[in-house]
């Protein structure tokens, strides 16, 4: 076995994993705060690159001040989504806000073949080009930099979430919404800010993805990979989505170099299966109990 | 609350068609479904035979996630397994087709048993996640078991031979699907009076409350599993009749979502439901494309837009009907009835 091979791959797989975990840590923050399973998390970080897109090439605007713009801009899409579709279906059974959720993946999909048609775009290059070695292994640039990237915002959002008022409230409505209504937290507000942090997430790690691999509208699933890993980390822990983010990632690359690229999707979903039947709340989920 | 229609024991408040007068749709619905190729043109036979093939499966997934309450996104994946059957058998042993299709049935339903295994354990969201797992496991199968399956490029198959005639043209074809369709559609309307058809309501219903009753949990949702893949498998061989070529891309999991959304458009737990979701959703694209036909000629872009168009139509329709119209077509049909049984007297 070739090991300087075998750790080029671990670390690209690394990279990869962070990329997922950001995406993950986005949808297990929707979860954890308003019990909605985002099947257009993909679409959301399509949305993302398709905006940055927009402000980078077709606005010709500096790098620099196109991501924070992307960043807001699908913030504030995340928040007209959550007032205009998710807000009417709170109380309705997790089934129905799920399929909304896909109803929604496929309306964005649209929406961005109508303005920058179904072809395959390039990202503007910002990111770095000379490569990166650790150790002797070669890492491609932009993997190595989206995870650094990845990394510092998981720390940020982290330290965000402990310490910000906001973050304490969001983490009063994901413990117990009665209670934290009851104590004066605006649980609809929380909700609201719960999407726009999301979709700022999920822009974030839209460029991010697509700067390494190029954005069509079928990056959709992309977010069939972040499904499988918020399952494998649990539905509601923040660290699970970031373990499994990478583990997920590690599988996936690995799959892909040693058995082939048609064996990734097979390599991972077996994985969910095994993990769905050993145990179905997922690695860190919470068990929950269910009574009459 | 209808007049003149007081039931005066169990039987007939169970019957499938409480009056004459349904009786009477019903028989002039199957006179017009006979009538039919006689009357249109080949590509309006095409579209219906298309949508009874997407009836099938649509009631066979409306049997587990209507009525059972178990959420399934492998429904496309089944029908695939349903089609490489009849296509194997067809090609290999050239066997007669209603022996291919219940072959496919079954086939399809054992598959479905599997898939359904981790439905005691999981539920809601993650058995759907589980189910899109098996689509993404067979559609690996499908497309790398190339000895069995032919690979990407997939079969092509003979046509049907019905005592020596073959099956080519929809119209042909369409004796196959529609006795088929009407006959499987009366399967699942009766299964409903039965008691597994009660059971699995009752499951649906509140699942903990309904094993306290006694009902086997493992049993009728497995139950539902085949069931609903039994009527996949079925759509899948009539598939594979109605277009001869079969590859793994023919069953993506945006078609299972579409059979998801049909039920949800036509409205979740009734049969009727599961056929006019079918209908609208097939003939939604129809209508959309023949809009562009008339636009073209005024705005030359319409044949570009067309396709983002569909896409987001198709999304809306989900978003519209799960806020505005939970229960459905079904629903909005049942009240125009109320209202004209009625009329001119005020609801």
């Amino acid at each position: 076995m070739d090991w300087l091979f075998f750790s080029e791959i671990g670390l690209a797989g690394i990279g990869t994993g962070g990329l997922y975990a950001v995406a993950g840590l986005a949808f297990v923050l929707i979860y954890k705060a308003t019990r909605v399973v985002n099947m257009a998390m993909g679409e959301l970080l399509m949305a993302g690159a398709y905006i940055f897109i927009g402000f980078s090439a077709g606005l010709a605007l500096p790098v620099w001040i196109s991501i924070p713009l992307t960043i807001l801009a699908t913030g504030l899409l995340g928040g007209v989504i959550e007032r205009t579709i998710i807000r009417p279906m709170l109380g309705e059974n997790a089934i129905s806000i799920f399929m909304v959720t896909i109803g929604l993946g496929s309306v964005l999909v649209g929406l961005v073949e109508i303005f920058w048609g179904a072809d395959p775009h390039r990202l503007v290059d910002f990111i770095p080009s000379d490569p990166i070695f650790i150790g002797e292994a070669y890492l491609s640039p932009k993997v190595g930099y989206g995870f650094a990237v990845a990394a510092v915002i998981i720390g940020l959002f982290l330290v965000v979430f402990r310490t910000w008022r906001g973050g304490v409230a969001l983490r009063a409505t994901a413990g117990d919404q009665a209670a934290a209504y009851s104590m004066g937290i605006n649980v609809p507000k929380v909700f609201s800010l719960v999407w726009v942090i999301a979709a700022m997430i999920a822009a974030i790690g839209g460029i991010l993805v697509g700067s390494i691999g190029g954005v069509s509208p079928s990056m959709g699933v992309y977010g069939l990979s972040v499904l499988v890993v918020v399952i494998i980390g649990g539905l509601d822990s923040l660290l699970g989505a970031l373990i499994a983010g990478i583990f997920v990632g590690l599988i996936e690359t690995y799959a892909g170099a040693y058995l082939g690229g048609e064996y990734k999707m097979l390599a991972t979903f077996s994985l969910l299966v095994l993990i769905l039947v050993v145990r179905p709340y997922g690695l860190f989920g919470t068990h929950e109990i269910e009574r009459l | 609350m209808r007049i003149g229609t007081a039931k005066e024991n169990y039987i007939a408040d169970e019957a499938l068609f409480d009056t004459n007068v349904q009786r009477g749709w019903m028989i002039a619905l199957i006179a017009a479904l006979i009538a039919l190729p006689f009357l249109s043109g080949q590509y309006a036979i095409y579209l219906v035979c298309l949508v009874l093939i997407n009836i099938v499966s649509t009631t066979g997934l409306n049997i587990l996630t209507g009525f059972t309450g178990l959420v399934s996104l492998g429904q496309a994946a089944f029908m695939g397994v349903g089609a490489y059957i009849v296509a194997i058998m067809e090609i290999h042993l050239g066997t007669p087709f209603l022996l291919n299709l219940i072959v496919a049935g079954f086939g399809a339903a054992l598959v479905g048993i599997i898939v359904g295994l981790p439905s005691l354990r999981v539920k809601g969201l993650y058995l759907a996640i589980a189910t899109i797992a098996a689509s993404v496991i067979l559609h690996f199968v499908f497309a790398n078991w190339t000895s069995v399956t032919g690979g990407v490029s997939g079969l092509s198959m003979p046509p049907a031979s019905f005592f020596g005639s073959e099956l080519i043209q929809p119209d042909q074809v369409y004796w196959m699907i529609m006795p088929i369709t009407v006959i499987m559609l009366f399967g699942a309307a009766n299964l409903f009076r039965t008691r597994i058809g009660r059971a699995f309501i009752a499951i649906r219903d509140r699942d903990i409350s309904a094993e306290v009753l006694g009902i086997r949990l493992l049993r009728y949702k497995l139950m539902s599993f085949a069931i609903s893949s039994f009527y996949a498998g079925v759509a899948g061989g009539l598939w594979a009749y109605f277009f001869r070529v079969i590859t793994p891309e023919s069953f993506p999991l945006l078609m299972s979502i579409f059979f998801l959304a049909a039920i949800i458009v036509g409205g979740m737990g009734s049969i009727l439901g599961g056929i006019l979701g079918a209908v609208f959703m097939t003939m939604v694209p129809e209508v959309l494309k023949m809009m562009v036909g008339v636009l073209s000629p005024i705005w030359p872009d319409a044949v570009a837009v067309m396709s983002p168009v569909r896409i987001i139509v198709f999304g809306a329709l989900i978003i519209f009907f799960l806020i505005f119209e939970p229960e459905g077509l079904a629903e909005i049909w049942r009240k125009i009835r109320r209202f004209f049984h009625l009329w001119p007297f005020k609801t």
